[in-house]
């Protein structure tokens, strides 16, 4: 058992330190315009020990921008399962519908968020200021719907037979069938796809950001890299990378709750 | 015409990919009020098909018979029949005392909120699991989980009773207490019940009429035979009356010769004894618990 635990902690440090030294020998060899791992973190001293500190509009502690960067997502995450979970719901219901809608939910499905934000701007160009705003919410909503609408429509199919002869035999009304049997059937798959779906959003948020220059975590990267600080490229990719792997945590925490025997 | 529940030339189609296939055909049946009735007969003969129709679960072929219960036409599955189905079918993430409230709420609209709590609770009492009120499903056995089942289905006081297999999945000790605690909720409601079982001694025990069914495809009734012991049954009292194995032998002697003879088919050969210590002997393996039952599959079971 001590063995299983020490190698738990250790087989991972392995796999950092094995990274960090292939980081600093490009640096130092091949890569001469890679700012090496010590450099880097002299240039993001400030940004990491007063994360929180505004300079200025673009010159911001990296858990500010980061927390920016948070509540676009929130908000277009939002809206991808409030539009999503009912199409996943009617999509596993009616097979008419599926007919309809899944042959262009198979082709919207797999575009990338680089063609959906030029699309959403143009959506809201009349919106004025808050266009930028409103058209990153439209691209992190409609790429992170997805798992959600798929994964719940796989659910809903998926609820057993016995569950709904309970429904039939009791005759529970379709509004009672639904509260009481298939969405809590569903929610394990449903809470699936609420997974995917934020790591989606969560992916989707730089592309948003570095397209608009909005101030957050993908506008700084972007904003650094023509101001030719790279050393803060890192800094954001690594930020990004363990805000994604804690939301990720989060939400499987969330989705075990849910997990019914 | 005063029967609790008449079933007239009813039959049944499925189709399939080589053509529609008839399971049960013509099959007619009248049950008293307060009768307790056994169906037997050999897997896939088209009993649990009968009794999904008695539920309302699945449909009799069009202009063919109906079912009457209580002097009323059946269309559709009703709260009126309770149903106790193979595998529990309790829902997951309810607690066993809402399970039952879920049947209770939808019957007992009328009564208060405390009205509906108290009939939940008392089934579950009378079933033995007054302890267990509020565990999940996970959390209790299979013969627990079945006793839910058959809480649920009589805190409806339904017109009649259906039961399809309850005790197929339980271990021989449960099964035989289990058939004890729905004997004693039955003698305290005398419950018109309808019962699919394929355990001779199990329907011996209970039924006043044991209906048996013939092969299927096209299966019928074949038989009908009245169970004489004397109510309340004492298990053990019937295991050492002779008349009990007499019954046993012209049930089993059915199943194996005359559900087939009566169809015209041929019963099959007697399959030479197995040797103790062979391999094949000890290969019986457990029906599976945990059966997913997919939406096609449900209307085939037999």
């Amino acid at each position: 058992m001590k063995r299983f635990r020490l190698d738990a902690l250790i087989l991972p440090l392995i796999g950092f330190a094995l990274v960090i030294a292939a980081w600093y020998v490009s640096s130092a060899t091949w890569a001469k315009e890679l700012p090496s791992p010590s450099k880097t973190w002299e240039a993001s001293r400030d940004y990491v020990l007063k994360p929180f500190e505004k300079r200025g509009e673009m010159d911001q502690g990296i858990l500010r921008f980061t927390w920016y960067s948070l509540q676009l997502v929130a908000k277009g995450y939002f809206l991808a399962l409030v539009i999503g979970t009912p199409i996943g719901f009617l999509l596993g219901l009616s097979a008419t519908f599926t007919r309809i809608f899944d042959p262009i939910i198979q082709i919207l499905r797999p575009v990338s968020p680089l063609a959906w934000l030029p699309l959403g701007l143009v959506l809201f160009m009349g919106a004025g200021k808050s266009a930028s705003e409103l058209g990153a919410l439209f691209t992190i909503a409609i790429c992170s719907m997805w798992p959600t609408v798929l994964n719940t429509a796989v659910g809903v199919r998926a609820v057993p037979q016995d569950y709904l002869n309970v429904a039939r035999v009791l005759k529970l009304s379709r509004t009672k069938t639904l509260f009481k049997v298939l969405i809590p059937a569903t929610l394990p798959y449903m809470f699936t796809g609420f997974r995917l779906s934020l790591g989606i959003a969560w992916l989707v948020i730089v592309a948003a950001e570095m397209l608009t220059g909005r101030p957050g975590v993908g506008g700084f990267l972007w904003q650094e890299y023509n101001a030719l600080v790279y050393e803060h490229i890192i800094l954001c990719i690594l930020t990004i990378g363990f805000v994604g792997f804690g939301l990720d945590r989060l939400m499987s925490v969330i989705e075990g709750r849910f997990k019914t025997g | 015409m005063s029967h609790q529940l008449e079933i007239s030339a009813l039959s049944k189609t499925f189709p399939t990919p080589h053509g529609p296939l008839v399971v049960v055909r013509d099959f007619n049946l009248h049950l008293e009020k307060g009768e307790f009735v056994c169906l037997i007969g050999h897997s896939g003969c088209g009993k649990s098909t009968v009794l999904s129709m008695v539920a309302g679960l699945s449909e009799p072929d069009d202009n063919a018979g109906g079912i009457i219960l209580a002097g009323r036409e059946l269309s559709g599955p009703g709260p009126d029949r309770g149903v106790v189905f193979q595998s529990p079918s309790l829902l997951p993430w309810l607690t066993a005392f809402d399970n039952v409230l879920l049947g209770v709420d939808q019957v007992f609209y009328t009564a208060s909120a405390g009205e509906r709590r108290q009939i939940a609770e008392y089934y579950l009492t009378v079933v033995g699991l007054g302890d267990a009120l509020h565990k999940r499903p996970t959390e209790l056995s299979q013969g627990m989980r079945q006793r839910v089942g058959i809480a649920r289905a009589f805190a409806l006081s339904p017109r009649m009773l259906l039961l399809d297999e309850p005790f197929g999945m339980l271990d021989s000790l449960t099964r035989m207490e289990l058939q004890q605690v729905l004997v004693d909720l039955w003698t305290r409601n005398h419950l018109t019940a309808l019962m699919v079982t394929h355990d001779v001694d199990e329907a011996l025990f209970l039924a006043d009429r044991i209906v048996m069914m013939t092969n299927g495809p096209e299966a019928t009734v074949g038989d009908i035979l009245k169970v004489p012991f004397p109510r309340p049954r004492d298990r053990k009292a019937l295991l050492e009356d002779p008349e009990f194995y007499r019954l046993r032998a012209e049930l089993i002697e059915f199943l194996e010769v005359r559900a087939y003879t009566l169809k015209g088919q041929q019963p099959p050969a007697p399959k030479p004894p197995v040797p103790p210590n062979s391999p094949a002997a000890s290969s019986y393996t457990p029906p599976r618990q945990d059966r997913a039952v997919l939406p096609t599959q449900v209307e085939t079971l037999a």
